[in-house]
Protein backbone atom coordinates (compact mmCIF):
# COMPACT_ATOMS: atom_id res chain seq x y z
CA UNK A 1 0.00 0.00 0.00
CA UNK A 2 1.10 3.53 -0.73
CA UNK A 3 2.88 5.76 1.72
CA UNK A 4 0.96 7.59 4.43
CA UNK A 5 1.91 11.24 4.62
CA UNK A 6 -1.02 13.27 5.97
CA UNK A 7 -2.43 10.55 8.19
CA UNK A 8 0.98 9.33 9.39
CA UNK A 9 0.23 10.13 13.04
CA UNK A 10 -3.45 9.25 13.25
CA UNK A 11 -3.00 5.84 14.85
CA UNK A 12 -0.67 7.03 17.62
CA UNK A 13 -2.22 7.34 21.06
CA UNK A 14 -2.67 11.02 21.98
CA UNK A 15 -1.53 12.05 18.51
CA UNK A 16 -3.02 15.50 19.17
CA UNK A 17 -0.47 16.35 21.86
CA UNK A 18 2.80 18.17 21.40
CA UNK A 19 4.82 15.44 23.14
CA UNK A 20 3.59 12.72 20.78
CA UNK A 21 3.93 14.94 17.72
CA UNK A 22 7.49 15.83 18.67
CA UNK A 23 8.26 12.20 19.44
CA UNK A 24 7.31 11.36 15.87
CA UNK A 25 9.71 13.96 14.49
CA UNK A 26 7.25 16.84 14.56
CA UNK A 27 8.54 20.42 14.24
CA UNK A 28 11.71 19.05 12.63
CA UNK A 29 10.63 20.59 9.33
CA UNK A 30 10.13 23.93 11.07
CA UNK A 31 13.69 23.74 12.42
CA UNK A 32 14.87 23.13 8.87
CA UNK A 33 12.70 25.93 7.45
CA UNK A 34 14.10 28.44 9.95
CA UNK A 35 17.46 28.08 8.21
CA UNK A 36 15.91 28.62 4.77
CA UNK A 37 15.34 31.89 2.96
CA UNK A 38 11.60 32.64 2.64
CA UNK A 39 11.84 32.58 -1.16
CA UNK A 40 13.48 29.15 -1.00
CA UNK A 41 10.51 27.76 0.96
CA UNK A 42 8.06 29.09 -1.63
CA UNK A 43 10.24 27.66 -4.38
CA UNK A 44 10.24 24.23 -2.73
CA UNK A 45 6.44 24.30 -2.46
CA UNK A 46 6.25 25.27 -6.15
CA UNK A 47 8.55 22.41 -7.11
CA UNK A 48 6.48 19.96 -5.04
CA UNK A 49 3.47 20.55 -7.31
CA UNK A 50 1.26 20.95 -4.24
CA UNK A 51 -2.18 22.16 -5.29
CA UNK A 52 -4.81 23.52 -2.95
CA UNK A 53 -6.86 20.74 -1.37
CA UNK A 54 -9.84 22.83 -0.29
CA UNK A 55 -11.60 22.86 -3.62
CA UNK A 56 -10.09 25.05 -6.32
CA UNK A 57 -6.84 23.12 -6.77
CA UNK A 58 -4.74 26.23 -7.31
CA UNK A 59 -0.93 25.72 -7.14
CA UNK A 60 0.00 26.64 -3.56
CA UNK A 61 3.53 27.92 -4.16
CA UNK A 62 2.29 30.16 -6.96
CA UNK A 63 -0.40 31.57 -4.67
CA UNK A 64 2.22 32.40 -2.04
CA UNK A 65 4.36 34.17 -4.64
CA UNK A 66 1.52 36.64 -5.40
CA UNK A 67 2.17 38.57 -2.16
CA UNK A 68 3.53 41.93 -3.38
CA UNK A 69 7.30 42.07 -2.89
CA UNK A 70 7.36 45.77 -2.07
CA UNK A 71 4.60 45.62 0.55
CA UNK A 72 5.71 47.13 3.86
CA UNK A 73 2.59 46.63 5.99
CA UNK A 74 1.29 43.43 7.59
CA UNK A 75 0.63 40.21 5.68
CA UNK A 76 -1.85 37.66 7.01
CA UNK A 77 -2.14 33.90 6.75
CA UNK A 78 -5.69 32.59 7.05
CA UNK A 79 -6.45 28.90 7.39
CA UNK A 80 -9.73 27.80 5.92
CA UNK A 81 -11.05 25.23 8.40
CA UNK A 82 -14.64 26.03 7.50
CA UNK A 83 -15.17 22.52 6.18
CA UNK A 84 -18.70 22.31 4.84
CA UNK A 85 -18.74 20.78 1.39
CA UNK A 86 -21.29 17.95 1.47
CA UNK A 87 -19.47 14.63 1.66
CA UNK A 88 -16.20 16.01 3.07
CA UNK A 89 -14.78 15.34 6.53
CA UNK A 90 -10.99 15.18 6.20
CA UNK A 91 -10.13 18.49 7.87
CA UNK A 92 -12.08 17.43 10.95
CA UNK A 93 -9.70 14.47 11.28
CA UNK A 94 -6.62 16.65 10.86
CA UNK A 95 -7.80 19.20 13.45
CA UNK A 96 -8.66 16.50 15.97
CA UNK A 97 -5.88 14.00 15.39
CA UNK A 98 -2.90 16.03 14.18
CA UNK A 99 -3.41 19.71 15.08
CA UNK A 100 0.33 20.30 15.46
CA UNK A 101 0.99 19.40 11.83
CA UNK A 102 -1.28 22.32 10.90
CA UNK A 103 0.51 24.64 13.31
CA UNK A 104 3.87 23.54 11.90
CA UNK A 105 2.59 24.08 8.35
CA UNK A 106 1.41 27.55 9.36
CA UNK A 107 4.80 28.43 10.89
CA UNK A 108 6.59 27.44 7.68
CA UNK A 109 4.08 29.19 5.41
CA UNK A 110 4.25 32.33 7.55
CA UNK A 111 8.02 32.42 7.17
CA UNK A 112 7.68 32.01 3.41
CA UNK A 113 5.27 34.93 3.05
CA UNK A 114 6.81 37.05 5.86
CA UNK A 115 3.69 36.99 7.99
CA UNK A 116 3.45 37.66 11.73
CA UNK A 117 -0.22 36.89 12.32
CA UNK A 118 -2.32 33.94 11.28
CA UNK A 119 -6.00 33.17 11.74
CA UNK A 120 -7.62 29.75 11.77
CA UNK A 121 -11.28 29.99 10.81
CA UNK A 122 -13.04 26.86 12.13
CA UNK A 123 -16.67 26.22 11.30
CA UNK A 124 -18.92 26.97 14.27
CA UNK A 125 -20.37 23.47 14.45
CA UNK A 126 -16.89 21.95 14.93
CA UNK A 127 -16.83 22.46 18.70
CA UNK A 128 -14.66 19.44 19.51
CA UNK A 129 -12.12 20.15 16.72
CA UNK A 130 -12.04 23.77 17.86
CA UNK A 131 -11.26 22.75 21.44
CA UNK A 132 -8.61 20.28 20.29
CA UNK A 133 -6.95 22.78 18.00
CA UNK A 134 -7.11 25.58 20.58
CA UNK A 135 -5.43 23.31 23.13
CA UNK A 136 -2.66 22.54 20.63
CA UNK A 137 -2.15 26.27 19.99
CA UNK A 138 -1.81 26.82 23.73
CA UNK A 139 0.78 24.02 23.93
CA UNK A 140 2.68 25.61 21.04
CA UNK A 141 2.68 28.97 22.82
CA UNK A 142 3.85 27.40 26.09
CA UNK A 143 6.67 25.65 24.22
CA UNK A 144 7.78 28.91 22.59
CA UNK A 145 6.91 27.71 19.09
CA UNK A 146 4.30 30.44 18.71
CA UNK A 147 4.61 33.99 19.99
CA UNK A 148 8.19 34.31 18.71
CA UNK A 149 7.41 36.43 15.68
CA UNK A 150 4.29 34.54 14.67
CA UNK A 151 0.95 34.56 16.46
CA UNK A 152 -2.14 32.47 15.83
CA UNK A 153 -5.74 33.48 16.51
CA UNK A 154 -8.33 30.69 16.48
CA UNK A 155 -11.64 32.00 15.21
CA UNK A 156 -14.99 30.22 15.36
CA UNK A 157 -17.53 30.68 12.59
CA UNK A 158 -21.25 30.76 13.20
CA UNK A 159 -22.85 28.52 10.60
CA UNK A 160 -22.79 29.47 6.90
CA UNK A 161 -21.50 27.29 4.05
CA UNK A 162 -20.53 30.35 2.02
CA UNK A 163 -17.80 31.21 4.53
CA UNK A 164 -15.83 28.32 3.05
CA UNK A 165 -15.46 30.50 -0.05
CA UNK A 166 -12.22 32.32 0.63
CA UNK A 167 -13.46 35.90 0.31
CA UNK A 168 -16.71 35.09 2.12
CA UNK A 169 -14.51 33.71 4.87
CA UNK A 170 -12.52 36.95 4.99
CA UNK A 171 -15.72 39.04 5.27
CA UNK A 172 -16.82 36.81 8.14
CA UNK A 173 -13.41 37.05 9.82
CA UNK A 174 -13.78 40.84 9.66
CA UNK A 175 -17.01 40.57 11.67
CA UNK A 176 -19.41 40.93 8.79
CA UNK A 177 -21.95 38.68 7.13
CA UNK A 178 -20.08 36.23 4.92
CA UNK A 179 -20.53 37.89 1.56
CA UNK A 180 -17.86 37.01 -1.02
CA UNK A 181 -15.92 39.92 -2.46
CA UNK A 182 -15.43 40.90 -6.08
CA UNK A 183 -12.07 39.76 -7.49
CA UNK A 184 -9.75 41.31 -8.44
CA UNK A 185 -8.25 42.39 -6.15
CA UNK A 186 -7.39 38.86 -5.06
CA UNK A 187 -6.72 38.26 -1.34
CA UNK A 188 -2.96 38.04 -1.95
CA UNK A 189 -3.13 41.73 -2.93
CA UNK A 190 -5.96 42.96 -0.70
CA UNK A 191 -7.39 40.40 1.70
CA UNK A 192 -8.19 40.29 5.42
CA UNK A 193 -8.60 43.77 6.90
CA UNK A 194 -7.43 45.21 3.58
CA UNK A 195 -3.95 43.65 3.75
CA UNK A 196 -2.26 41.03 1.54
CA UNK A 197 -3.52 37.65 2.71
CA UNK A 198 -2.94 34.01 1.84
CA UNK A 199 -5.91 31.74 2.44
CA UNK A 200 -5.03 28.04 2.52
CA UNK A 201 -7.02 24.94 3.40
CA UNK A 202 -6.09 22.86 6.47
CA UNK A 203 -4.96 19.80 4.50
CA UNK A 204 -2.93 21.94 2.09
CA UNK A 205 -0.88 23.41 4.94
CA UNK A 206 -0.47 19.96 6.53
CA UNK A 207 1.39 18.94 3.35
CA UNK A 208 4.00 21.65 3.88
CA UNK A 209 6.06 20.12 6.74
CA UNK A 210 6.58 16.81 4.87
CA UNK A 211 7.60 18.78 1.75
CA UNK A 212 10.24 20.72 3.68
CA UNK A 213 11.29 17.64 5.62
CA UNK A 214 11.60 15.15 2.78
CA UNK A 215 12.03 17.37 -0.24
CA UNK A 216 9.95 18.75 -3.07
CA UNK A 217 11.03 16.06 -5.53
CA UNK A 218 9.89 13.27 -3.22
CA UNK A 219 6.46 14.91 -2.78
CA UNK A 220 6.07 15.64 -6.48
CA UNK A 221 6.99 12.02 -7.22
CA UNK A 222 4.07 10.73 -5.16
CA UNK A 223 1.52 12.20 -7.55
CA UNK A 224 0.98 12.94 -11.22
CA UNK A 225 2.89 15.22 -13.57
CA UNK A 226 0.74 18.22 -12.66
CA UNK A 227 -0.08 17.54 -9.00
CA UNK A 228 2.18 16.25 -6.29
CA UNK A 229 1.50 14.26 -3.18
CA UNK A 230 -1.21 12.21 -1.65
CA UNK A 231 -4.52 13.53 -0.39
CA UNK A 232 -7.31 12.49 1.92
CA UNK A 233 -10.43 11.18 0.22
CA UNK A 234 -13.61 11.28 2.28
CA UNK A 235 -15.67 8.30 1.12
CA UNK A 236 -19.28 7.92 2.20
CA UNK A 237 -22.69 6.80 1.02
CA UNK A 238 -23.36 3.26 -0.13
CA UNK A 239 -19.95 1.70 0.49
CA UNK A 240 -18.97 -1.02 2.89
CA UNK A 241 -16.35 0.97 4.82
CA UNK A 242 -17.12 4.70 4.73
CA UNK A 243 -14.04 6.52 6.03
CA UNK A 244 -11.26 8.89 5.11
CA UNK A 245 -8.61 7.24 2.90
CA UNK A 246 -5.22 8.67 2.04
CA UNK A 247 -3.93 7.82 -1.42
CA UNK A 248 -1.67 9.26 -4.10
CA UNK A 249 -3.67 11.61 -6.34
CA UNK A 250 -3.07 9.18 -9.21
CA UNK A 251 -5.46 6.60 -7.69
CA UNK A 252 -8.50 5.89 -9.82
CA UNK A 253 -12.04 6.24 -8.56
CA UNK A 254 -12.55 2.51 -9.14
CA UNK A 255 -9.53 1.66 -6.97
CA UNK A 256 -10.73 4.02 -4.26
CA UNK A 257 -14.16 2.35 -4.17
CA UNK A 258 -12.42 -1.02 -3.87
CA UNK A 259 -10.42 0.25 -0.90
CA UNK A 260 -13.67 1.33 0.71
CA UNK A 261 -14.90 -2.25 0.47
CA UNK A 262 -17.12 -1.88 -2.58
CA UNK A 263 -20.74 -0.92 -3.06
CA UNK A 264 -23.46 -1.86 -0.57
CA UNK A 265 -27.23 -1.73 -1.04
CA UNK A 266 -27.91 -3.68 -4.21
CA UNK A 267 -24.16 -4.07 -4.69
CA UNK A 268 -24.45 -2.53 -8.13
CA UNK A 269 -23.09 0.97 -8.63
CA UNK A 270 -25.31 3.60 -10.18
CA UNK A 271 -23.37 6.83 -9.73
CA UNK A 272 -20.63 8.57 -7.77
CA UNK A 273 -20.13 12.17 -6.74
CA UNK A 274 -16.32 12.43 -6.90
CA UNK A 275 -15.50 15.76 -5.26
CA UNK A 276 -18.14 16.99 -2.82
CA UNK A 277 -21.75 18.03 -3.43
CA UNK A 278 -20.78 20.66 -5.98
CA UNK A 279 -19.06 18.22 -8.33
CA UNK A 280 -20.85 16.93 -11.42
CA UNK A 281 -21.96 13.31 -10.96
CA UNK A 282 -20.26 10.35 -12.67
CA UNK A 283 -22.09 7.26 -13.88
CA UNK A 284 -20.95 3.70 -13.12
CA UNK A 285 -19.21 3.65 -16.52
CA UNK A 286 -17.12 6.72 -15.74
CA UNK A 287 -15.11 5.62 -12.70
CA UNK A 288 -11.84 4.77 -14.45
CA UNK A 289 -10.59 8.31 -13.87
CA UNK A 290 -7.63 9.42 -11.80
CA UNK A 291 -8.58 11.39 -8.70
CA UNK A 292 -6.33 14.40 -9.30
CA UNK A 293 -7.34 17.94 -10.23
CA UNK A 294 -6.73 17.50 -13.95
CA UNK A 295 -8.00 13.94 -14.23
CA UNK A 296 -11.45 14.91 -13.05
CA UNK A 297 -11.45 18.22 -14.90
CA UNK A 298 -10.86 16.26 -18.12
CA UNK A 299 -13.80 14.02 -17.14
CA UNK A 300 -16.09 17.06 -17.01
CA UNK A 301 -16.33 17.21 -13.24
CA UNK A 302 -14.00 18.25 -10.41
CA UNK A 303 -12.05 16.82 -7.51
CA UNK A 304 -13.09 19.78 -5.33
CA UNK A 305 -12.60 18.79 -1.70
CA UNK A 306 -12.37 15.06 -2.59
CA UNK A 307 -15.66 14.15 -0.93
CA UNK A 308 -16.74 10.93 -2.63
CA UNK A 309 -20.41 9.99 -2.26
CA UNK A 310 -21.48 6.63 -3.62
CA UNK A 311 -24.95 5.66 -4.87
CA UNK A 312 -26.04 2.11 -5.66
CA UNK A 313 -28.75 1.23 -8.16
CA UNK A 314 -31.55 1.59 -5.64
CA UNK A 315 -30.86 5.32 -5.10
CA UNK A 316 -33.24 7.76 -6.76
CA UNK A 317 -31.18 10.38 -8.60
CA UNK A 318 -34.04 12.95 -8.59
CA UNK A 319 -34.31 12.57 -4.80
CA UNK A 320 -30.55 13.00 -4.47
CA UNK A 321 -30.75 16.17 -6.56
CA UNK A 322 -33.61 17.40 -4.39
CA UNK A 323 -31.39 17.15 -1.30
CA UNK A 324 -28.65 19.16 -2.98
CA UNK A 325 -31.08 21.68 -4.50
CA UNK A 326 -32.46 22.35 -1.01
CA UNK A 327 -28.89 22.80 0.22
CA UNK A 328 -28.01 25.39 -2.45
CA UNK A 329 -31.28 27.27 -1.95
CA UNK A 330 -30.59 27.42 1.79
CA UNK A 331 -26.92 28.36 1.54
CA UNK A 332 -26.99 30.96 -1.25
CA UNK A 333 -25.83 34.13 0.49
CA UNK A 334 -28.27 36.25 -1.50
CA UNK A 335 -25.77 38.75 -2.82
CA UNK A 336 -26.02 37.99 -6.56
CA UNK A 337 -29.44 37.83 -8.22
CA UNK A 338 -28.83 34.85 -10.56
CA UNK A 339 -27.76 32.66 -7.65
CA UNK A 340 -30.31 33.86 -5.12
CA UNK A 341 -33.23 33.48 -7.54
CA UNK A 342 -32.17 30.38 -9.47
CA UNK A 343 -31.29 28.26 -6.44
CA UNK A 344 -34.72 29.00 -4.95
CA UNK A 345 -36.66 28.37 -8.14
CA UNK A 346 -34.75 25.25 -9.10
CA UNK A 347 -35.33 23.80 -5.63
CA UNK A 348 -39.07 24.42 -6.02
CA UNK A 349 -39.12 22.81 -9.45
CA UNK A 350 -37.15 19.72 -8.43
CA UNK A 351 -39.40 19.41 -5.39
CA UNK A 352 -42.46 19.56 -7.63
CA UNK A 353 -40.99 16.90 -9.92
CA UNK A 354 -40.18 14.52 -7.08
CA UNK A 355 -43.68 15.01 -5.63
CA UNK A 356 -45.13 13.90 -8.97
CA UNK A 357 -46.47 17.30 -10.01
CA UNK A 358 -43.86 18.09 -12.64
CA UNK A 359 -44.70 19.57 -16.03
CA UNK A 360 -43.27 18.15 -19.22
CA UNK A 361 -41.07 21.16 -19.96
CA UNK A 362 -39.73 21.49 -16.38
CA UNK A 363 -36.49 19.66 -17.12
CA UNK A 364 -35.58 21.94 -20.00
CA UNK A 365 -36.57 24.97 -17.93
CA UNK A 366 -34.26 23.89 -15.08
CA UNK A 367 -31.39 23.28 -17.49
CA UNK A 368 -31.97 26.63 -19.17
CA UNK A 369 -32.15 28.57 -15.89
CA UNK A 370 -29.13 26.72 -14.48
CA UNK A 371 -26.90 27.31 -17.49
CA UNK A 372 -27.84 30.96 -17.96
CA UNK A 373 -26.65 31.85 -14.46
CA UNK A 374 -23.33 30.03 -14.71
CA UNK A 375 -20.35 32.36 -14.67
CA UNK A 376 -22.41 35.46 -13.86
CA UNK A 377 -21.86 35.67 -10.11
CA UNK A 378 -19.22 37.05 -7.76
CA UNK A 379 -18.07 33.68 -6.43
CA UNK A 380 -18.01 30.03 -7.50
CA UNK A 381 -20.95 28.97 -5.30
CA UNK A 382 -23.51 29.12 -8.09
CA UNK A 383 -21.24 27.38 -10.60
CA UNK A 384 -20.91 24.68 -7.95
CA UNK A 385 -24.69 24.30 -7.86
CA UNK A 386 -24.92 24.14 -11.65
CA UNK A 387 -22.60 21.10 -11.68
CA UNK A 388 -25.16 18.82 -9.99
CA UNK A 389 -28.27 20.47 -11.53
CA UNK A 390 -27.07 19.87 -15.07
CA UNK A 391 -25.22 16.58 -14.69
CA UNK A 392 -27.90 14.79 -12.67
CA UNK A 393 -30.58 15.71 -15.20
CA UNK A 394 -28.51 15.18 -18.34
CA UNK A 395 -27.04 11.84 -17.26
CA UNK A 396 -30.20 10.43 -15.67
CA UNK A 397 -32.89 12.18 -17.70
CA UNK A 398 -35.00 9.04 -17.98
CA UNK A 399 -35.40 8.86 -14.21
CA UNK A 400 -36.65 12.44 -14.09
CA UNK A 401 -38.99 11.94 -17.06
CA UNK A 402 -40.50 8.87 -15.40
CA UNK A 403 -41.71 11.17 -12.61
CA UNK A 404 -43.68 13.36 -15.01
CA UNK A 405 -47.21 12.26 -15.83
CA UNK A 406 -47.75 12.06 -19.54
CA UNK B 1 -38.67 30.55 29.85
CA UNK B 2 -36.53 32.18 32.46
CA UNK B 3 -37.44 35.79 33.19
CA UNK B 4 -35.46 38.32 31.20
CA UNK B 5 -32.56 39.67 33.22
CA UNK B 6 -30.73 42.84 32.36
CA UNK B 7 -28.60 42.45 29.24
CA UNK B 8 -25.05 43.14 30.41
CA UNK B 9 -21.76 41.24 30.62
CA UNK B 10 -19.93 40.86 33.93
CA UNK B 11 -16.67 42.83 34.43
CA UNK B 12 -14.73 39.61 33.70
CA UNK B 13 -16.66 39.13 30.47
CA UNK B 14 -16.06 42.73 29.47
CA UNK B 15 -12.35 42.16 29.98
CA UNK B 16 -12.64 39.10 27.72
CA UNK B 17 -14.44 41.21 25.09
CA UNK B 18 -11.57 43.70 25.13
CA UNK B 19 -9.02 40.87 24.91
CA UNK B 20 -10.83 39.38 21.91
CA UNK B 21 -11.09 42.77 20.22
CA UNK B 22 -7.36 43.26 20.67
CA UNK B 23 -6.58 40.06 18.76
CA UNK B 24 -7.77 41.49 15.45
CA UNK B 25 -6.31 44.34 13.37
CA UNK B 26 -9.79 45.87 13.55
CA UNK B 27 -11.78 45.15 16.69
CA UNK B 28 -14.85 44.32 14.62
CA UNK B 29 -13.14 40.99 13.86
CA UNK B 30 -14.21 39.90 17.35
CA UNK B 31 -17.91 40.36 16.57
CA UNK B 32 -18.68 36.68 15.87
CA UNK B 33 -16.88 35.41 19.00
CA UNK B 34 -18.57 38.06 21.15
CA UNK B 35 -21.97 37.15 19.72
CA UNK B 36 -21.25 33.52 20.68
CA UNK B 37 -20.51 34.82 24.20
CA UNK B 38 -23.72 36.85 24.23
CA UNK B 39 -25.76 33.81 23.22
CA UNK B 40 -24.09 31.60 25.85
CA UNK B 41 -24.75 34.25 28.50
CA UNK B 42 -28.24 35.48 27.63
CA UNK B 43 -29.65 32.27 26.09
CA UNK B 44 -30.24 33.78 22.68
CA UNK B 45 -29.43 36.95 20.77
CA UNK B 46 -32.40 39.24 21.33
CA UNK B 47 -32.73 42.67 19.75
CA UNK B 48 -31.69 44.07 23.14
CA UNK B 49 -28.57 41.89 23.11
CA UNK B 50 -27.77 43.05 19.57
CA UNK B 51 -28.04 46.66 20.71
CA UNK B 52 -25.82 45.97 23.70
CA UNK B 53 -23.16 44.23 21.59
CA UNK B 54 -23.36 47.02 19.00
CA UNK B 55 -22.45 49.45 21.77
CA UNK B 56 -19.34 47.41 22.60
CA UNK B 57 -18.18 47.67 18.98
CA UNK B 58 -19.29 51.23 18.16
CA UNK B 59 -21.49 49.74 15.46
CA UNK B 60 -25.09 50.49 14.65
CA UNK B 61 -27.53 47.83 15.90
CA UNK B 62 -28.55 47.32 12.25
CA UNK B 63 -25.04 46.12 11.38
CA UNK B 64 -25.11 43.61 14.23
CA UNK B 65 -28.61 42.49 13.24
CA UNK B 66 -27.40 41.90 9.70
CA UNK B 67 -24.69 39.60 11.05
CA UNK B 68 -26.90 37.76 13.55
CA UNK B 69 -29.51 36.99 10.91
CA UNK B 70 -26.93 35.75 8.39
CA UNK B 71 -25.61 32.82 10.44
CA UNK B 72 -27.53 29.71 11.49
CA UNK B 73 -25.93 29.25 14.92
CA UNK B 74 -27.31 32.47 16.41
CA UNK B 75 -30.82 32.15 17.81
CA UNK B 76 -33.06 35.20 17.68
CA UNK B 77 -35.72 33.56 19.83
CA UNK B 78 -35.43 31.64 23.10
CA UNK B 79 -34.29 28.09 22.38
CA UNK B 80 -34.64 24.82 24.24
CA UNK B 81 -32.17 23.76 26.90
CA UNK B 82 -30.77 21.34 24.31
CA UNK B 83 -30.40 21.50 20.54
CA UNK B 84 -30.84 18.36 18.46
CA UNK B 85 -29.71 19.09 14.89
CA UNK B 86 -30.20 16.21 12.49
CA UNK B 87 -28.19 16.31 9.27
CA UNK B 88 -30.36 15.98 6.17
CA UNK B 89 -27.73 16.31 3.47
CA UNK B 90 -26.85 13.67 0.89
CA UNK B 91 -24.76 11.04 2.69
CA UNK B 92 -27.04 11.11 5.73
CA UNK B 93 -30.08 10.83 3.46
CA UNK B 94 -28.47 7.81 1.75
CA UNK B 95 -28.13 6.30 5.24
CA UNK B 96 -31.73 6.88 6.29
CA UNK B 97 -31.79 10.41 7.72
CA UNK B 98 -35.34 10.96 6.50
CA UNK B 99 -36.69 8.10 8.60
CA UNK B 100 -34.53 9.17 11.54
CA UNK B 101 -35.92 12.70 11.42
CA UNK B 102 -39.49 11.38 11.17
CA UNK B 103 -38.83 9.20 14.22
CA UNK B 104 -37.44 12.11 16.27
CA UNK B 105 -40.33 14.36 15.23
CA UNK B 106 -42.79 11.75 16.54
CA UNK B 107 -40.82 11.26 19.75
CA UNK B 108 -40.59 14.94 20.54
CA UNK B 109 -43.91 15.99 19.02
CA UNK B 110 -42.35 18.98 17.27
CA UNK B 111 -41.33 19.97 13.76
CA UNK B 112 -37.80 21.18 12.88
CA UNK B 113 -37.39 24.74 14.14
CA UNK B 114 -39.73 24.14 17.08
CA UNK B 115 -39.09 23.62 20.79
CA UNK B 116 -40.84 21.07 22.99
CA UNK B 117 -43.53 22.57 25.24
CA UNK B 118 -41.39 21.90 28.34
CA UNK B 119 -38.52 23.90 26.85
CA UNK B 120 -36.28 20.85 26.88
CA UNK B 121 -35.32 20.38 23.22
CA UNK B 122 -35.21 22.47 20.06
CA UNK B 123 -35.23 20.24 16.98
CA UNK B 124 -33.42 21.24 13.80
CA UNK B 125 -32.90 19.69 10.40
CA UNK B 126 -29.54 20.96 9.16
CA UNK B 127 -27.12 20.90 6.24
CA UNK B 128 -23.96 18.79 6.07
CA UNK B 129 -22.10 18.63 9.39
CA UNK B 130 -19.21 16.83 7.69
CA UNK B 131 -19.28 13.52 9.51
CA UNK B 132 -20.58 11.56 6.52
CA UNK B 133 -18.48 8.50 7.37
CA UNK B 134 -20.80 7.96 10.34
CA UNK B 135 -24.14 8.71 8.70
CA UNK B 136 -26.82 9.26 9.72
CA UNK B 137 -25.66 11.66 12.38
CA UNK B 138 -26.75 14.63 14.43
CA UNK B 139 -25.26 17.35 16.54
CA UNK B 140 -26.64 17.31 20.08
CA UNK B 141 -25.50 20.52 21.77
CA UNK B 142 -21.68 20.46 21.45
CA UNK B 143 -21.38 16.78 20.57
CA UNK B 144 -21.50 14.88 17.31
CA UNK B 145 -23.63 11.74 17.71
CA UNK B 146 -22.68 9.24 15.05
CA UNK B 147 -24.10 6.17 13.30
CA UNK B 148 -27.57 6.85 14.67
CA UNK B 149 -30.42 4.36 14.84
CA UNK B 150 -33.88 5.01 16.32
CA UNK B 151 -32.81 3.17 19.50
CA UNK B 152 -29.60 5.12 19.81
CA UNK B 153 -31.23 8.51 19.36
CA UNK B 154 -33.96 7.50 21.84
CA UNK B 155 -31.33 6.84 24.50
CA UNK B 156 -29.65 10.17 23.73
CA UNK B 157 -32.96 12.03 23.93
CA UNK B 158 -33.77 10.38 27.26
CA UNK B 159 -30.48 11.68 28.64
CA UNK B 160 -31.38 15.30 27.90
CA UNK B 161 -32.88 17.02 30.92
Amino acid sequence: MAETVLMRNFERANSHTLAVYRGAGGYGAWEKAKAMEPAAITEAVKQSNLRGLGGAGFPTGMKWSFIPKNHTGPVYLVVNADEGEPGTFKDRYLLERDPHSLIEGMLIAARAIRCALGFVYIRGEYVQPWRRFSAAVKEAYDAGLLGQGFDVVVHRGAGAYICGEETGLLSSLEGKKGWPKIKPPFPAIKGAFGQPTIVNNVETLCCVPPIVDRGAAWFAGLGTKTQGGTRMYSVSGRVKRPAVYEAPVSITLRQLLERAGGVTGTGRLKAVVPGGGSAAILTADEIDVTMDVDGLRNAGTMIGSAGVMVMDESVSIPEALLVLARFYAHESCGQCTPCRESTGWIYKMVHRLVEGHGHKDDLDTILDVAKRGAGTTICAFYDGAVGPYVSYIEKFRGEFEALIRK
Amino acid sequence: MTPQTAIAFSPEQLAEVRRLQGLYPDKRGALLPVLHMAQDTFGYVSLEAEEYVAGLFDLSPAHVHEVVTFYTLYFQQPKGRHIVAICHNLSCTLAGAKDLLAHVKRRLGVEPGETTADGRVTLQSVECLCACEAAPMAQVDDRYELNLTPDKIDRILEGLR
